[in-house]
């Protein structure tokens, strides 16, 4: 093929490229408009209504507002609307790359034990709360425990992989097995514990946005801010991993230090989500697959799509918790279950249905 | 860019199943066929030469010992299309072909990498698949976007496990096409592995025969592949002649008698 032809030819394959490439951005932008349509309708709900026009007043003009109305939403409804987002971002995108590097669409911070050892770190805390050494740490023992216990889980996980050198049915299953052992110890725990305890744990693991405060945030927000970047920087190799592990191998891919590096990198985002918000399931499962079929899984668009699928579902579920019963705030937990389960089983059948 | 891909000595076992034991080959630029019975050490040789296996003996690339190459040089120059290539379930062809140069590949797509991949499908007359799934294309088509993308970093070595397997005689015959046509503009080595002898006859300067994990002969093919050496290799009866446009015409018969009354036929462990 000579090399004026080349350039006569019209750029086919590029042109439909990039036209599908404009599509998925523009998917990512709509999916950022619902997050931020969601997280507006999550500062507006609560025990008193509040309209649109006072909450942008709250955020941008302040003078212009009533004390309360300021004070109720920079103190209670603003950091919970940044928590929920942050931390449906963080399991969106943690879900996602989860799923990436051990290439199996059950892989999320649940299914392979992750939130199971945080929530017998949070039960630990609980129930050895009255000790000193715990009591010093204060309010917070709950959260160190939690993350600690996810970190260790994490590490585990890690460590395990490394000896079968990034295996992924490897690490799944000590996954189910890190996730059956934390279950049974976690059933232990409640059994020995007093009923205001066992009450106290069962609350921990409905999960909460509730009683955030802006350090919190900032720890969140400065996990995701190390995460991300990394993260970014190696879509492409996440990509090739998409090809099987040799492939993306003799690609020049180095796929055990790739997935090493990624486990470790999610297992912290996981652990820190998890150790402040408590168990909030099916975020990290679902926002992937849903990622998945609406923009392909080039992880340029994969990743974004995910962790802001990730945040609206979290806000609509937060946003739901509190207008189901008016005036009360329903468990955050139940309320992503119960949006996440009908709309996974969706998904699920609908892939069926197509591939027969 | 001529380079040669040297192997002296290259032994290797899974655990203790021994399945290279002392390959000595050279692939220079030009099409190697690489032919044998199943399970003599094929799809692991190629695994060894393009360093996704560690061997013992040595594996030269223009007389560097491969294990001194950092792998993402390694991964530009020597190009190896598996056997089974994995095919994602979500990405589009172009996605695919891209993939091939993830070593180039920054956050933004750069011209030239488009550039590659828009002239590599133009050249094998996909470029209107371009945003299909790899997953909802024939196995011939999946088998030229691999091939595509094996070729999408410029290498200048090529290793291709068995890549006409499952193809009807069209897509053999346009695959080999477009190996060829690749192999010569731009002065491959390249290596395949092949079952069809009359194909490799066809399109391979030399063709090796490998046998139990050794060399048991190489060279131009109508020296190779003689019926003597079908009926040992292989343990069939066969007849070899010239065909009419000069290349060689291989026909197997059946099986060889005494083959089957010993019950251990060639090859086979």
């Amino acid at each position: 093929m000579s090399e004026t032809s080349l350039q006569c030819r019209p750029m086919i394959a590029t042109d439909g490229y990039c036209r599908r490439q404009r599509q998925r951005l523009l998917l990512v932008g709509v999916a950022l408009a619902l997050v931020l349509m969601a997280f507006l309708a999550n500062v507006m709900v609560g025990p008193v209504f509040l309209s649109p026009h006072v909450v942008c007043n709250a955020l941008f003009a302040p003078d212009r507002v009533l004390a309360l109305d300021k004070t109720v939403i920079w103190t209670f409804r603003l950091p919970t609307s940044v928590f929920a987002l942050l931390i449906g971002l963080a399991l969106g995108v943690s879900g996602a790359e989860m799923q990436t590097i051990l290439d199996n669409p059950l892989a999320s911070p649940y299914t392979l034990g992750i939130a199971s050892a945080a929530s017998f770190g949070a039960a630990l805390a609980i129930v050895c709360g009255g000790s000193a050494a715990l009591q010093a740490f204060g309010l917070a023992a709950t959260s160190i425990s939690a993350f600690f216990f996810a970190m260790i889980a994490s590490l585990l996980l890690w460590g395990l992989s490394r000896i079968k050198r990034g295996a992924s049915d490897v690490v799944i299953l000590c996954g189910v097995a890190i996730l059956f052992f934390f279950n049974a110890a976690l059933a232990l725990l409640q059994y020995i514990s007093s009923e205001s305890q066992s009450q106290a744990i069962v609350f921990w693991m409905f999960g909460s946005l509730q009683g955030v405060t802006w350090p919190k945030i900032a720890i969140l927000a400065g996990v995701l801010l190390l995460a991300l970047p990394i993260l970014a920087t190696q879509v492409w190799k996440l990509t090739a991993l998409r090809l099987g592990d040799d492939h993306a191998r003799s690609l020049g891919v180095d796929v055990h230090r790739l997935r090493l590096r990624t486990l470790l990198l999610t297992s912290l985002l996981t652990a820190t989500a998890v150790c402040f918000a408590g168990a909030i399931g099916f975020i990290g499962l679902v926002a992937p697959h849903l990622a998945r079929m609406l923009v392909g899984e080039e992880q340029r668009c994969f990743l974004p799509m995910s962790g802001l699928l990730g945040a609206f579902l979290l806000l609509l579920a937060s946003v739901a918790s509190q207008v189901v019963i008016p005036g009360s705030i329903f468990p955050i937990g139940s309320a992503t279950a119960a949006i996440g389960i009908p709309f996974f089983l969706v998904l699920v059948l609908r892939k069926r249905g197509r591939c027969s | 860019m001529l380079m040669n891909l040297c192997a002296t000595q290259v032994h290797f076992a899974y655990d203790r199943l021994e399945v290279l034991r002392g390959v000595d080959l050279a692939i220079t630029p030009g099409i190697t066929a690489i032919v044998g019975p199943n399970a003599a050490g094929k799809s692991t040789l190629l695994r060894c030469l393009c360093g996704l296996l560690r061997p013992k003996g040595k594996v030269q690339l223009d007389q560097r010992d491969i294990r001194h190459i950092p792998r993402n040089e390694l991964a530009e120059t020597v190009s190896y299309l598996p056997q089974h290539p994995g095919i994602p379930a979500a990405l589009t062809v172009f996605e695919t072909v891209l993939l091939g140069r993830v070593q180039r590949l920054a956050w933004h797509v750069a011209a030239p990498d488009l550039a590659a991949v828009e002239s590599l499908l133009g050249e094998f007359g996909i470029s209107s698949l371009g945003n299909r799934r790899v997953n909802e294309l024939s196995g011939g088509q999946a088998q030229l976007v691999f091939l595509a993308q094996a070729l999408a970093c410029n290498p200048a070595v090529l290793l291709l496990d068995e890549p006409n397997a499952g193809l009807d005689f069209h897509h053999q015959f346009e695959m080999c096409a477009c190996i060829r046509e690749r192999t010569r503009a731009r002065g491959l080595s390249t290596a395949m592995i092949m079952h069809d002898l009359n194909l490799a006859a066809r399109v391979a300067d030399v063709v090796q025969v490998l046998v139990d994990g050794r060399i048991r002969c190489g060279g131009p093919p109508e020296c190779v592949l003689t019926e003597e050496l079908l009926a040992e290799v292989y343990g069939i009866e066969a007849h070899v002649a010239q065909g009419h446009d000069g290349h060689l015409l291989v026909t197997p018969v059946g099986l060889r008698r005494h083959t089957l009354a010993s019950g251990n036929p060639v090859g086979v462990r």
